[in-house]
């Protein structure tokens, strides 16, 4: 029986060809931001640090794909946990500075001695340590996720009313980060950034290497997902998605399937917030707002909803559009963006990806034409 | 009291909504190996019934037991897990999946996300999954998307998937709604084949197809029992007819 053997529809080899694009373009921009500044392939530091930006960008997009996609969860908030992961960067970041702040202090950050802070709060202990930062970038994310999700699925909310209270997450975070006394900085976040173990964040090789990562752990990403999304898990996520009741009744739990996706994808929005911030040198609680997260799905519905590849594909185009449009006419950018999305909704349902689906999978219908005489058969 | 050699005891069961006494003092018992077809009018509580036995709805009295175990505290997941299966009356298939896809979710044992996570198809469920094509005669359409089937395949698709998991207790809802008449005497057949080794209850409207099944009748009518016998006797009942044709 050859069609058990297949590894199924949704095998995703879109998504292993994306991270091999992803992987050979950072690499070819990082390598050519290395040549002299004379030589024609030169790439400005201006326009890698872009390129990483855009490939964070698009581990938040899979991340949103991964559960809007695939489990039929409408998230509106899922930047809160890419800002999250950020902010847990950010603390590494700076307690690199040491004593090189205004204020020269080598234990406190300079926005706490604005603050006639004493020392340290026990929230930032061990933040001076990549690891545990590293480690922090992953937990805090996915611990709130799965407390989030546990409480929301557990009492079956879904539908609008989960969208809704993914976006009053996003925003109470933001406003919470925006105080003073959470001690990360308040409205000014954190910034100055100086170095990432020891090597400088200003020159063209870290810049050069931080690219490269990216778009090695968003290749990662691509790849860790192809594999939950594709074998009998990405099939339980999608028949949860269909008629989660029905799965009840198979013996399924719903609840537990969707928050496992749920907490796996707020940990790819948190690595890709790390990365961010690496790039970008600041994180502020601008990055909460809930204007981002709806972004975020926008670049997803564009792309392709539920094939992977398509919001990786989505992310990065989108935010060139964005990159563009507000060099040119910046007062306009908020009306393409509808626009944008009014065309994708209505006109490309599959999105980007849809455009050349359809014409693979046509080819081996035609060898093998329906079968007429199924009800007869069946009689 | 409660009787151990009962597959399932349904006893004294009462729920109400609103006010609405959909099931009123109902009890039900089932032989392990037995086959019973539930007939009445519509609002007679037999969708009503079936959720109760699945967890889909608490009683507010009475004693819902499944191998001598309560199944009133216990969730549906749990339910399922315990061997009842259901299969409803609009046929609810996972449409984007394959067939066989469908087949390969509804197979008894892995349920946990993690232990879903890191399943491969093994060679027993591969031969397992081949048996349910044969079954319910899907063969031809084992790679075919189940939303594109027709409503009678659909129908067998979910049978199909019933037998997946090998329940003990099939609980079948108005299984040949919207089939034609060929149809409907193959789904008789079916069900009688899957009788051989699980009880099974059935919830029609179809008298033709109640009478193919040839087993004892339950007549409900206002959430109780009004009779139960052979379905010439049931039939013959002037009760059963007043209830039927009376209004």
């Amino acid at each position: 029986m050859n069609l058990l053997s297949k590894p199924g529809a949704r095998s995703f080899p879109g998504a292993v060809r994306m991270a091999a694009v992803v992987v050979v373009v950072a690499i070819v921009l990082a390598g050519a931001s290395m040549l002299p500044e004379s030589n024609p392939l030169h790439v400005s530091a201006f326009v890698v640090s872009l390129a990483g930006k855009y490939l964070a960008y698009a581990m938040l997009a899979l991340s949103v794909d991964l559960v809007w996609g695939f489990a039929g969860i409408l998230t509106l908030g899922h930047a809160a946990f890419f800002a999250l992961g950020g902010y847990a960067m950010g603390m590494y970041l700076m307690r690199e500075i040491g004593a090189r702040g205004v204020y020269g202090n080598p234990n406190l950050p300079d926005f706490m001695i604005f603050l006639s802070w004493k020392s340290l709060p026990w929230y930032w202990w061990g933040t001076d340590h990549f690891a545990w930062a590293m480690l922090l970038v992953l937990v805090i994310p996915a611990a709130l996720a799965g407390v989030f999700g546990w409480l929301a699925f557990r009492s079956r909310v879904s539908g609008v009313y989960l969208s809704i209270i993914t976006q009053a997450l996003t925003y109470a975070l933001m406003l919470g980060f925006f105080q003073n006394g959470l001690g990360f900085g308040g409205n000014n976040g954190l910034t100055d950034f100086k170095d990432i173990l020891g090597a400088d964040l200003h020159t063209p090789t870290t810049r050069a290497v931080l690219l490269v990562v990216t778009g090695v752990m968003l290749a990662l990403a691509l790849l860790i997902s192809r594999f939950v999304v594709g074998g009998r898990f990405g099939n339980l996520l999608v028949a949860v998605r269909d008629a989660e009741s029905r799965t009840r009744f198979l013996g399924y739990r719903p609840d537990q399937v969707k928050l496992l996706v749920w907490v796996f994808s707020a940990m790819i929005a948190a690595v890709g917030g790390a990365l961010y911030v690496t790039q970008v040198g600041i994180i502020n609680p601008g990055e909460f707002a809930p204007a981002n997260s709806i972004e975020s799905v926008i670049w997803v519905a564009v792309g392709g909803r539920g094939t992977l590849a398509g919001a990786v594909l989505g992310a990065v185009l989108v935010n060139l559009g964005k990159t563009l449009f507000t060099a040119w006419l910046p007062e306009f950018w908020l009306y393409g963006l509808g626009l944008l999305f009014l065309v994708t909704t209505l006109f490309l349902p599959n999105g980007l990806m849809g455009l050349w689906r359809p014409m693979k999978k046509a080819a081996p219908e035609e060898v093998t034409p329906e079968v007429s005489d199924t009800q007869g058969d069946e009689a | 009291m409660t009787d151990d050699s009962l597959l399932l005891d349904v006893r004294d069961v009462s729920v109400t909504f609103d006010g609405f006494r959909a099931i009123n003092n109902l009890s039900l018992a089932l032989k392990p190996g037995e086959m019973r077809a539930i007939v009445g009018p519509n609002g007679a509580g037999k969708t009503t019934m079936m959720d109760i036995i699945t967890g889909k709805t608490r009683p507010d009295t009475g004693i819902v037991r499944f191998k001598g175990r309560d199944l009133t505290k216990l969730d549906e997941p749990t339910i399922a897990r315990l061997g009842i299966g259901r299969k409803f009356q609009k046929p609810t298939v996972f449409e984007a999946l394959t067939v066989v896809e469908n087949l390969m979710l509804s197979l008894k044992g892995i349920r946990s996300p993690f232990s879903v996570l890191m399943a491969r198809p093994t060679a027993r469920e591969r031969e397992r999954i081949a048996h349910l094509l044969k079954l319910t005669r899907l063969e031809k359409h084992a790679d075919r998307q189940a939303g594109g089937m027709s409503h009678g395949q659909k129908q067998w698709l979910e049978i199909g998937m019933l037998m997946g998991q090998e329940p003990d207790l099939l609980l079948v809802d108005e299984p040949v709604a919207g089939m034609t008449d060929a149809e409907t005497m193959a789904t008789a057949d079916l069900l009688r084949e899957i009788n051989r080794t699980r009880s099974v209850v059935v919830v029609e409207h179809d008298m033709d197809f109640v009478r193919a099944l040839g087993v004892t009748v339950t007549v409900l009518h206002e959430g109780s029992v009004l009779a139960e016998g052979p379905l010439d006797e049931v039939s013959a009942d002037p009760r059963v007819i007043e209830v039927y044709l009376g209004r």
